[in-house]
């Protein structure tokens, strides 16, 4: 009874193969590294190697390969128009990835990659890193004019500057919160509302309560798949909407 | 999201190991593993390297290649919806020419039918026009043949009254009458009748 009540145990990193030591960081192999190539492999599977036939009549997974491209293409060019083009490989594959460590995550008893703060601050990094860099390299110091709104008048900009360079700064801590406490939150949900079943059902006579927390637990998967498709999704959506930032600045 | 565990037990010194220089991660939960810090390092290397080959293998292979097909599949369409376009306006111009040649075939197959309505007409008229002439020309001869005849007739029948007024005479008196007499008297007769 005692081994899985804790729901914070399943977000714990086991080391594989430990590399050792640079100053506190211990640098090792873990699950979650496995799981994130375990991902790239199932995503060049679908996209690769799928594709491998270039058939004019797609199979099934061709077909899926094609919906994902162009649904991200759709998606892609709405936030960014035609100039967005050249990111479709970063969206892409920001998309693929998210999507498919989040639905690895819902497998029981694997583990969630996403669920790991430091891993999608490191891809929200990545993102705010891409938008400044292209955004100066093209437009020079033209991109700060992001954070001066047009048209306002000089004693507001005093106050406007500051908030639209806030609001930016926030953008991905935001975006990496976001996706981080969606499935932190719904997988530590699952397991107390799993864990309450086996707990009623050893209870004696309360264990005729136990369908309710099974059928909510049931719910909450449901509900989980959803958050692992959605959260992917807006990862994707935002991640366009900045970079269009970076292809127009002008506000 | 401050307090690391809102269930577990309460781990005092789960503060303290955050970012603590443990070398056994916490086995027993007793910190939460999203901000044990000195797992970051190595969580950010393992990302970049998987991202990193990620979005090379989508770049340089699977992008390129679905763009490859979906452009072929839109070409591939519209290169058939044009080929569909042009045969179909081919079979709409045999279509105009088939109708055209079944008018004009009707069209000549009426002129004939005229023609030969005509001339057998014409023919029919001048066979016609033949046989009323030849008819007339019967009829002529036939009246005249008819007139010579009774003019034939009517002289004989001056003799013959001749003859028989002189034998009444000559059974009457028992004398033959005078010729120039009867001639007279015959010429009498007959402009007074």
């Amino acid at each position: 009874m005692a081994v899985n009540v804790d729901p914070i145990h399943q977000f714990e990193l086991k080391p594989l193969v430990s590399l050792g030591h640079i100053g506190s960081q211990e640098i090792a192999f873990t699950q979650s590294a496995l799981y994130m190539f375990a991902a790239v492999g199932v995503i060049a599977l679908i996209t690769i190697a799928a594709t491998a036939s270039r058939s004019v009549v797609p199979g099934r997974m061709q077909s899926l390969a094609e919906i994902f491209y162009e649904f991200i293409a759709d998606t892609l060019h709405q936030a960014t128009g035609d100039g967005g083009k050249k990111f479709m490989p970063l969206v892409f594959s920001l998309f693929m990835f998210v999507l498919i460590l989040n639905l690895f995550g819902m497998i029981p008893y694997a583990f969630a990659v996403t669920s790991h703060l430091i891993i999608t601050f490191g891809l929200a990094a990545l993102v705010i890193g891409v938008v400044i860099g292209y955004g100066v390299m093209k437009h020079g110091s033209h991109f700060f004019g992001l954070f001066v709104p047009s048209g306002v008048p000089k004693p507001l900009l005093a106050i406007l500057v500051p908030i639209e360079i806030i609001s930016f700064v926030s953008r991905p801590i935001s975006l990496s919160v976001r996706l981080f406490a969606n499935v932190l939150a719904g997988h530590i949900a699952m397991k107390i509302f799993a864990f309450f079943v086996a707990a009623l059902l050893s209870a004696g006579a309360w264990s005729v309560l136990s369908p309710l927390p099974l059928a909510l637990t049931i719910a909450l998967t449901a509900l989980e798949f959803l958050v692992a498709a959605l959260q992917a999704y807006v990862f994707a959506t935002l991640t366009a909407i900045y970079l269009n930032d970076a292809l127009h600045p002008g506000h | 999201m401050a307090q690391p565990n809102p269930l577990t037990h309460p781990s005092p010194n789960a503060d303290t190991q955050l970012g603590a220089h443990t070398e056994h991660p916490a086995p027993h939960g007793a910190a939460f593993p999203p901000f044990e810090t000195h797992t970051f390092l190595s969580q950010l290397i393992w990302l970049a390297i998987a991202f990193g080959l990620l979005y090379y293998l989508m770049d340089k292979i699977a992008l390129p290649r679905i763009q490859a097909i979906l452009h072929e599949r839109s070409n591939r369409l519209s290169s058939d919806l044009d080929e569909a376009q042009r045969m179909k306006a081919e079979a709409d111009t045999a279509g105009a020419a088939y109708e055209k040649s079944l008018s004009d075939a009707q069209a000549k197959a009426r002129d004939i039918a005229q023609g030969t309505r005509n001339t057998l007409a014409a023919e029919a008229e001048t066979k016609r026009k033949a046989l009323e002439a030849e008819l007339n020309q019967k009829l002529a001869a036939s009246e005249a043949t008819i007139r010579t005849r009774t003019t034939e007739a009517m002289g004989n029948v001056r003799g013959i009254a001749g003859e028989t007024a002189s034998a009444i005479v000559e059974r009457l008196t028992g004398q033959a009458p005078d010729q120039t007499a009867l001639d007279r008297a015959l010429d009498r007769a007959v402009t007074a009748h």
